[in-house]
């Protein structure tokens, strides 16, 4: 009864899921500080935009509902770069993780895929974790189930654009540098990515509307308002779906070719 | 059980290939060492074996499978032990063991016996749930070694597997490869200690800038050394090639080697003498020919040849 009587499909196969059933163990061990790492932030910005500011006047009746989807839109994203970009940093920079998995028997475009996979589901559960957030904060969600489709499309294009950039991230940053991508990556991608404000509205500020829609994000911030508050001026969520569809080919290809690079010699 | 033929390895922007038209073969069971300073390319030639480099020509082979066209299938005959610690932190080292037998699809009730049985053997089982940071590196070599055989690999790689462990842990781990060759797991250790080459291996390959120098048993490098016996001298001050014409002169003595002075000595004279007997009676004889240069003996060692002689006798340079 040893590994090697398997068939090749087999044993790839019963790899890939071990590695995955792996990173859901330590997650499950770790999942407060999961929370933490994924909530908080979008937790912040829905409470000081969506309520403070309301309450207070500064912000006009119903940006919350204009908000809301764009912050589900950041959570899925970020989620997922986060979950991607920085173990894979440690594991090829310094703690050599990776060799293990490696070496497992399993081609090496398996584990990339496993990474991937494991980003999106860490970027769903932290989404979805969202929606009760947003009813105990904002005492209701905006929500139209007749578009649950796009809802969906969101989350899996949003999640994969995610995948990419941590893809990207983790394969070409130095780990001696990644504080740097804090500021040079994650920032700017925070505020041109319509997460705060709907991408038609930008048509006052031309250039700044412009920049917005060089970010893949803004497609997949979009297509959650066209989901969930379809009354707000949004991008037509076809357009979304081809421009998020285009960027994920293009960073992942980049990405898994990164991947390749540095897990073989 | 292992075949390689005319590796070439050279990395991008390299002015020199890493590994240089290396050829061995290593059978089933044999414990095979590879023998050299850093950067003479052991490392790589591993590393093609082991599916995580790409050699630039040549071929590499694992039991009959190609290591470049079907890696898959090669990563499930062998294991690796790296020089350096590539433990998964986040988990504890029994799950260290019991995930990478997962992911060589051990089944679940076998891992964990394994697992067990695994850390008994190695002198873990007192904290098998603690994670690999609290952990030296001595212990961390022998969790690494657990580990790989989690999945009763045919062929263990070792890089550098005793590098940075006291004299204990050390001998540790070579009672525990002793055992791993009588139960006739074929095992490829690089090292540069040449008494660790001595102590484990059936055969040695003395590689330097990439190219395999010597290859056969421990003894039969050291017997391809000319004489029985060393002699190795140093002065207290620097001196000319007169001295080293004096001594080659004295009876016994078949080669003189000139040494580079140990950083201490400075440039004092060093020299080793190949004796065809006995190294003692040769000591008087020598003292007086540094004597007549004007020098006194600073330190006399004498002994037989060892691997080191011979990396020296093929490089011109010592292995440190």
């Amino acid at each position: 009864m040893t590994a090697v009587a398997l068939p090749l499909e087999a044993s790839s196969r019963r790899a890939f899921t071990a590695v995955l059933r792996r990173d859901l163990y330590v997650t499950g061990k770790e999942l407060p500080a999961f929370l933490a790492q994924v909530i908080l932030q979008p937790l912040f910005l829905l409470f000081v935009f969506g309520k403070v500011l309301g309450s207070l006047g500064y912000t006009q009746h119903g940006y919350a509902d204009l908000l809301f989807p764009g912050l589900l839109g950041l959570t899925v994203v970020l989620t997922a770069i986060q979950t991607l970009a920085f173990p894979l940093v440690a594991e090829f920079g310094w703690t050599r993780e990776i060799e293990d998995r490696l070496l497992a028997p399993m081609p090496t475009s398996f584990v990339a895929a496993e990474k991937v996979l494991f980003a999106m589901l860490r970027a769903f559960t932290a989404t979805l974790i969202m929606i009760p957030i947003g009813y105990a904060i904002l005492g209701h969600v905006p929500w139209v189930w007749g578009n649950f489709g796009w809802f969906l499309a969101a989350l899996v294009l949003g999640s994969l654009v995610g995948a990419g950039f941590g893809m990207l991230i983790g394969t070409l940053v130095q780990p001696q540098r990644i504080n740097l991508v804090f500021s040079l990556v994650f920032t700017p991608l925070l505020f041109t990515g319509c997460t705060q404000y709907p991408w038609p509205s930008l048509d006052r500020l031309r250039w700044f509307q412009v920049v917005t829609a060089c970010n893949p994000m803004t497609y997949v911030s979009e297509l959650m308002r066209g989901a969930l508050t379809p009354s707000v001026p949004h991008i037509a969520p076809w357009i979304c779906v081809v421009v998020s569809a285009g960027a994920i080919v293009v960073l992942l290809t980049i990405g898994v070719r990164g991947f390749y690079r540095r897990a073989i010699d | 059980m292992l075949e390689v033929a005319e590796l070439v390895k050279r990395y991008p922007r390299s002015p020199v290939n890493a590994v240089d038209g290396v050829s061995f073969t290593v059978d089933a069971g044999e414990v095979f060492g590879l023998l050299g300073p850093n950067g003479a390319g052991k490392t790589t030639t591993v590393g093609v074996l082991t599916t995580r480099v790409r050699p630039t020509a040549g071929r590499a082979a694992i039991d009959g499978v190609d290591v470049v066209r079907d890696p898959v299938r090669a990563r499930r005959q062998l294991a690796v032990v790296p020089q350096r610690s590539n433990l998964d932190r986040s988990i504890s080292i029994r799950d260290n063991l019991i995930f990478h037998a997962a992911y060589h699809g051990v089944p679940a009730k076998v891992r964990e016996a394994r697992a067990d049985e695994l850390l008994e053997q190695f002198g873990l089982s007192d904290r098998p749930n603690a994670k690999p940071d609290f952990f030296s590196g001595g212990q961390s070599q022998r969790v690494m070694i657990a580990r790989a055989l989690m999945h009763r690999p045919r062929v263990l790689f070792l890089d550098e597997p005793t590098t940075g462990l006291d004299p204990a842990a050390r001998l540790f781990v070579w009672d525990r490869l002793r055992e791993l060759r009588e139960a006739g797991v074929t095992l490829l250790l690089t090292t540069h200690d040449m008494h660790e080459a001595a102590a484990l291996a059936g055969r040695v390959g003395i590689m330097d800038h990439g190219k395999l120098l010597a290859l056969d048993t421990p003894e039969a490098l050291m017997r391809s050394l000319a004489g029985e016996a060393t002699l190795e001298l140093t002065a207290d001050r620097p001196a000319d090639g007169t001295l080293t014409d004096a001594l080659a002169a004295l009876p016994g003595v078949e080669r003189v080697e000139r040494l580079q002075g140990s950083p201490e000595d400075g440039d004092a004279y060093r020299v080793r003498l190949y004796l065809d007997a006995d190294a003692a009676p040769l000591v008087a004889p020598a003292a007086a020919a540094l004597a007549e240069q004007g020098l006194a003996l600073n330190d006399v060692r004498l002994g037989t040849p060892t691997l080191e002689d011979v990396f020296i006798h093929l490089t011109g340079r010592s292995l440190r």
